[in-house]
């Protein structure tokens, strides 16, 4: 036993918690670290390299090695042990570094949340506190977010005693006062893990006690601040030296932390080493608590003198320009003893050593403001001598920094600066101003450090060594197994660049991102190179602050949620028909309607034979439908469509295809003219947005002068094709009173009317080349409206029938499909559609059609194509070869775009692309796909109706 | 041991035969190549910040050459074909890994297209094979073939021989070898404009003074177009954020690559254990290497509707790189209107597979001032004339 309670577990905080399956008496709520220090659990887990033993090192996100995996619920993969709190019940196990993702258990839910705030304080320790309440007092918006569970932060760590004490004095009344301040919202364990652009921020709440009820277990929030204030603390480095790897070397903070916040000693035998005056006061605070100070080293040869006082008041005397050189093993590899020698200012050994047997060695090399959030979205930091740390420098627009953060560590002095942080960041965002001058913060005092009186300077030291010192055992990054001579190889390989040395090393790429290893490699690289601290600088930070687990960013956009289907009003009769369905765009689409004992091809057959003899019905409700309303509405579809439409007269649909800037088939589709001032174009089904998107893009970037509206109505609509050659006669049972005739009715105009009492807009348009009524009601209104089509149907046998039909019908018509035809390197000319383009007008793409590569003769162009063997469907995406392939590579000449079996044709048939295809009819090619080449003969692409007689019944 | 210096440390000289802009993957192959196969060893690679740290340092490291047309068939194969012989050719260890990728198909339309392909590359002779979903399943065992998925699996395309290879190894490669031909790597040094005598070009202007060239590469990516714009040539480039992130150490779960352009999310794990994935690019232009973290959750959805299992790791770090995208996403390789001036930029998001290949072609264009036959229908005239490669498809990465 090594580590102990000086603080019994109070009544009723009793709890157990299984570690490697040994049972551990725990105090309720504490992190899982400092049950195992109390239990005298040393090795918690092993280097991800070398299989070293590893213990706890640090008390918060700075964790390098205790890493574990929880099995009690909510599971966790992989977690710092110091960030785990305890529960009855907890079960939890080491890892090495690699977390092994449990198949076929469900992952605790993670869920989003959105919140605006006018000043966002991250970080709740004396300067976060401060910030909070001085803005909220100010009359702003505050969200105060801090990762622990309860706010109070660092302070109650590293000073001295009586500084402590005032602190917490001034501190706990304010923590509670933060309650009452109605506009603040106070966010625990809750950390802010990155700073984007324009003032998003977001940050991972765990609320592990959710688990129970199945509740999210993570949050994410997305907060929108008007400025943020950054007190986001330090994170204490260690000192590199032999063996300073055991499982009993820790962070001086981090030990002190544990024995005043959790009254848990991580040692009876502490030898205490650092080189500025708070490792000294760490020696104190230890001792106070009860543990055995064996020696002290300071790297300094004249510490400070408060801190060596009081420990000498103690009996504790200071070894000054002292370091531990190396560590001795005990059982188990943990920690037997330190040897402290005399060094220099290098950190160098001057002298022997001598070993203090110790099972606790506390280790501070200085305090790193934690800055990394800064730099997500810009920040710089400079070095600063005097405190022997980076310093925020530039801080990104909008974001100011407090306490030890901006390196002011007394902890009076930060919630000083933090008041006029938070008041200063709150007077802005409530006036609007912007902050992005960084020597405007640094004049009202915000961002300049304040260093206590009677300060005496730490100093800084990276590593410790003699003569016998073995690099290989000096570990840089414990997490990564990182050596002092991993730095000294990729040095010796020519890296100059502290970025090459990251990837050289892999140091700071561990879950813990370097906290503990970033800055001590700069320094050791700088000695090296003999470059100074800003010379070599530090790598970027990047996000996230904290490792989030997946679930937590997805939330709960899984499954359905992943990107909600739109259905269309006659969906839940598809579905009760049977229909096959599937994904076009965002749409659920009927793909076929199969019937006891059919399969597609069968189906298919059924529902087109229907169509052309008689009578079929197509819910066509997912057809974009884009308005286009206004004075200019022609002119503007003039110079988007390749064909006019100011021309067209109100009460008439026309055909148009829309071209990219470069003159290839964006979209096609008929338009409306509802008035003079008014359109209604239909869109391809997966593009509506896409089209929509385009519209808007022309329309305010590019012509602003146009006054044109553009609003997608695709879903106020449900749209019912009724198609065939009783089309006719089933509309007249629904709308008896309308001249449905072919003269009263003409092709390619529409009607706005009644259908049973519904208003409806009728369009007599094909796509099938049948004659067919298009009846667009009210979405509320489609399903009740297709169940009577398919009533009044009846009689004639009216089938339903879906995309496949639809794609068959249209294709033996030679009609293309956008998407099937068309890929963004077709133009109109090419899939034939020349007569559509416009030569007098200007439109989008106009330009590029007449380009030499497009307007090239021997394009690919758009064909039939017979299989010489009727009863084979060749594969859509075959390409289209001149001769049998042989060996490779092979010219293709184009590929087959679409390819079924025509019940019309009483055989196969399709569509394709092929280089210069329309001079090539009668020509023989292969249609190759895979392994197989199946001969085919080139042909007109209207396979069906040549002349168009059946348009109109 | 200490290892040798990969590359040494130079001062830029007053001139050089050529001058390469940019110490990305792309520049050093150029370089590399240029040395040992054409000669010209009096070269100097400029880079404003650390080698290779541009989108060298952030790819996800995919090598593939499964692209539509042949003219990107030709250069990727290229490239691949060298990437096969590369480890030897740089005495370098790449993790140089043909584990094989697989392109995923959630829909009708992209079953059609993904099949196109696949027949395409199979008669380019490049490996192409497509999957059923029940292979796919064989292939990637931790992955979700059920037909009730939002965006089911219909099946991928498969290149066997395509995989990955670690970036940072690779631009080290190429950097010795280079370096040990005689090529000046030389950092920190940013070039600013040009020297010129009418329509030739002289030399650079950089950041540490003028250097004289007989002939200038640029390898700049998205920063072509900053540099072409102090000549008054304006590139057809829209530069855009694209981001990646990694998870912590994971142990072995999916041993090839799998990419998914529908709901854009790709994957593979590398040899030290992180998942690295990738998504499609955030929408706006710029040159600020980071993106939004919408797109990381947008991503990270779609990951875990695929990879249930995926949803106990962690977001360990994220980090965007910045594509130079053309109208066509194809590259722009060759000559420009300025003797001595040649562009090899537009890569959008295919650049790092093409490293080897890029190098190779760019290398014999400047060193015979005419096209690789390869780069020939790369050239800056095609938007000109028209004749557009449009692999918007194949890029996996909707742009």
């Amino acid at each position: 036993m090594t580590g102990f309670r000086s603080v019994p577990v109070p009544a009723g905080s009793e709890a157990t918690v299984s570690f490697n399956g040994r049972e551990l008496a725990a105090r309720a709520g504490e992190p899982l670290a400092a049950t195992l220090l109390a239990n005298g659990v040393r090795t918690v887990a092993s280097g991800v390299y070398t299989d070293r033993p590893r213990g706890i090192v640090g008390l918060g996100t700075e964790e390098p090695c205790g890493y574990v995996r929880v099995d009690s619920p909510p599971i966790e993969s992989m977690a710092q042990a110091t960030r785990v709190e305890t529960h009855d019940g907890l079960c939890a196990r080491s890892l090495n570094g690699y977390a092994r993702l449990p198949e076929g258990e469900e992952a605790p839910r993670g869920d989003r949340v959105w919140a605006h705030c006018d000043v966002l304080v991250v970080g709740a320790g004396p300067a976060g506190i401060a910030a909070a309440t001085a803005a909220a007092r100010a009359g702003a918006r505050v969200i105060l977010a801090c990762d622990a569970p309860q706010p109070g932060g660092g302070l109650a760590g590293e000073w001295d005693a009586a500084e402590g004490t005032a602190a917490r004095e001034w501190q706990e009344p304010r923590i509670a006062a933060l309650r009452d301040e109605p506009e603040l919202r106070l966010l625990t364990r809750t950390t802010v893990t990155g700073l984007y652009d324009h003032g998003e921020v977001v940050a991972l709440e765990r609320r592990p006690h959710a688990a129970a009820s199945g509740g999210a277990v993570h949050r994410l929030w997305h907060i929108r601040a008007g400025r943020t204030v950054l007190a986001t603390g330090s994170c204490e480095r260690p000192i590199v030296f032999e063996g300073n790897d055991r499982p009993g070397v820790m962070l001086a903070g981090a030990a002190v932390g544990y024995a005043r916040r959790h009254g848990v000693l991580a040692g009876q035998r502490a030898v205490v080493f650092g080189c500025h005056d708070e490792a000294l006061w760490a020696a104190v605070a230890l001792h106070e608590a009860g543990a055995t100070i064996v020696a002290v080293a300071d790297a300094r040869p004249a510490p400070g003198p408060a801190p060596v006082a009081a420990l000498y008041e103690r009996g504790i005397g200071v070894l000054t320009a002292s370091g531990v050189t190396r560590t001795t093993g005990g059982s188990g590899g943990v920690l037997s003893a330190a040897t402290v020698a005399p060094i220099d200012s290098d950190g160098n050994a001057t002298g022997e050593g001598r070993s203090f047997p110790c099972d606790l060695l506390a280790v501070s090399g200085g305090h790193d403001p934690a800055t990394a959030l800064a730099a997500h979205s810009g920040g710089r930091k400079r070095w600063s001598p005097e405190h022997a740390a980076f310093l925020p420098d530039q801080t990104p627009p909008g974001v100011r920094l407090a306490g030890a953060a901006a390196g002011t560590r007394n902890p009076a002095a930060a919630r000083d600066q933090g008041e006029r942080v938070g008041h200063a960041a709150a007077v802005e965002a409530l006036a609007h101003e912007s902050a992005t001058d960084g020597a405007e913060v640094a004049d009202d005092g915000a961002a300049a450090p304040v260093v206590g009186s009677g300060h005496t300077p730490p100093m800084a030291l990276w590593t410790v060594a003699d003569a016998r010192t073995d690099e290989r055992r000096a570990f840089v990054d414990l997490h990564r197994d990182a050596t002092l001579a991993d730095i000294r190889d990729a040095i010796g390989a020519g890296m100059t660049s502290i970025e090459h040395i990251k990837r050289y090393t892999t140091i700071g790429t561990g879950p813990d991102q370097g906290r503990t290893s970033g800055v001590p490699a700069t320094g050791i690289v700088a000695g090296l190179l003999d470059r100074t601290m800003d010379e070599v600088g530090g790598t970027g930070s990047r996000p996230p602050w904290v490792p989030i687990p997946l679930t937590a960013v997805a939330g709960r956009e899984l499954g359905e949620l992943f990107d909600p289907a739109r259905r269309t009003p006659m969906h839940d009769w598809h579905v009760a028909q049977g229909a096959v369905f599937e994904d076009v765009g965002q749409w659920k689409r009927p793909r076929y309607f199969p019937r006891e004992g059919e399969d597609m091809r069968a189906a298919l057959q059924r529902e087109c034979r229907a169509a052309r003899e008689s009578v079929g019905a197509l819910d066509a409700s997912t057809l974009g439908k884009i308005m286009v309303e206004g004075r200019d509405a022609g002119t503007f579809l003039d110079r988007i469509y390749a064909n006019n439409f100011s021309t067209l007269r109100p009460g008439r649909c026309r055909y148009g295809v829309m071209c990219t800037a470069d003159g290839m088939v964006l979209d096609d589709g008929v338009a409306v003219r509802l008035s003079d001032t008014q359109y209604m174009c239909t869109t391809t089904s997966g593009n509506a947005d896409t089209v929509r998107a385009w519209l808007e893009e022309w329309a305010q970037t590019e012509w602003p002068e146009l006054c044109v509206h553009i609003t997608d109505v695709t879903d106020h609509w449900a749209t019912i094709s009724v198609v065939g050659p009783r089309s006719r006669d089933v509309m007249a049972r629904l709308a008896p009173r309308e001249d449905l005739s072919a003269e009263g009715f003409a092709f390619m105009t529409y009607r706005d009317t009644t259908v049973l009492g519904v208003p409806a807009r009728i369009l007599r348009v094909s796509f099938t080349g049948e004659l067919t009524f298009e009846v667009n009601v009210p979405a509320w209104y489609g399903r009740a409206i297709w169940e009577a089509v398919m009533a009044a149907g009846h009689p004639y046998g009216i089938t339903p029938y879906g995309t496949e039909g639809m794609h068959l019908l249209r294709a033996e018509k030679g009609f293309i499909v956008v998407g099937h035809e068309t890929d963004g390197t077709v133009t109109p000319v090419d899939v034939g559609l020349g007569w559509a383009v416009s030569k007098r007008k200007d439109f989008v793409g106009k330009r590029s059609l007449w380009r030499p590569d497009t307007a090239r003769e021997d394009r690919q162009q758009l064909v039939g194509l017979m299989p010489e063997d009727g009863d084979h469907v060749v594969a859509e995406g075959a390409q289209l070869v001149a001769e049998r392939p042989g060996s490779v590579p092979v010219s293709m000449q184009g590929h087959v775009t679409s390819s079924y079996l025509s019940p019309a044709l009483g055989r196969s048939f399709a569509l394709g692309l092929l280089s210069q295809g329309r001079e090539r009819h009668g020509d023989r090619v292969y249609a190759v796909h895979l392994d197989e080449a199946v001969p085919v003969t080139v042909t007109d692409p209207v396979f069906y109706d040549k002349e168009g007689s059946r348009r109109d019944g | 041991m200490t290892p040798e210096p990969l590359w040494k440390t130079r001062e830029p000289a007053a001139s050089y035969d050529a001058v390469v802009v940019g110490a990305g993957g792309h520049g050093l192959a150029t370089a590399y190549y240029l040395a040992r196969d054409h000669g010209i060893t009096n070269v100097a690679v400029l880079e404003r910040g650390w080698l290779a740290g541009g989108n060298m340092a952030r790819n996800t490291q995919i090598v593939r050459s499964n692209y539509l047309w042949d003219a990107s068939a030709g250069l990727y194969e290229h490239a691949l074909r060298l990437w096969e012989g590369l480890e030897n050719e740089l005495d370098r260890e790449l993790e140089f890994s043909q584990r094989g990728v697989l392109n995923l198909a959630h829909t009708t339309h992209d079953v059609r297209e993904s099949v196109r392909r696949v027949n395409a590359n199979r008669l380019n002779g490049i490996d192409a094979e497509w999957l059923d979903p029940e292979e796919v399943k064989k292939l990637v065992p931790i992955i979700n073939i059920s037909p009730e998925l939002r965006y089911p699996v219909m099946g991928a395309t498969y290149q066997p021989r395509a995989g990955i290879a670690d970036h940072d190894q690779v631009a080290w490669g190429y950097a010795a070898a280079a370096d040990r031909l005689g090529v000046h790597l030389i950092e920190g040094c940013e070039v600013t404009g040009f020297q010129r005598s009418g329509d030739r070009i002289t030399g650079v202007h950089t950041s540490r003074g003028p250097i004289a060239a007989g002939r200038v590469a640029l390898c700049a990516a998205g920063h072509t177009s900053v540099l072409l714009d102090t000549l008054g040539l304006r590139l057809p480039l829209q530069s855009h954020p694209l981001q990646a992130l990694v998870t912590q150490l994971v142990e072995p779960v999916i041993d090839t690559v799998v990419m998914s352009n529908t709901v854009h999310v790709y994957v593979s794990q590398v040899a030290k254990g992180e998942l690295v994935m990738g998504a499609g690019i955030d929408a706006y232009n710029g040159y600020g290497r980071r993106g939004s973290f919408r797109t990381i959750e947008r991503e990270m959805e779609a990951a875990l509707a695929l990879y249930p299992v995926f949803a106990h790791s962690h977001l360990l770090r994220s980090w965007g790189g910045i594509v130079d995208v053309s109208p066509d996403a194809s590259p722009i390789i060759g000559r420009t209107p300025f003797e001595g001036l040649y562009v090899n930029c537009g890569w959008g998001t295919g650049g790092y597979k093409a490293t080897p290949g890029a190098g190779h072609v760019l290398a014999d264009t400047v060193a015979n001032d005419r096209p690789h036959p390869l780069a020939e229908p790369y050239a800056l005239e095609r938007f000109t004339s028209g004749a557009l490669i449009d692999e918007h498809g194949a890029a996996a990465v909707a742009h």
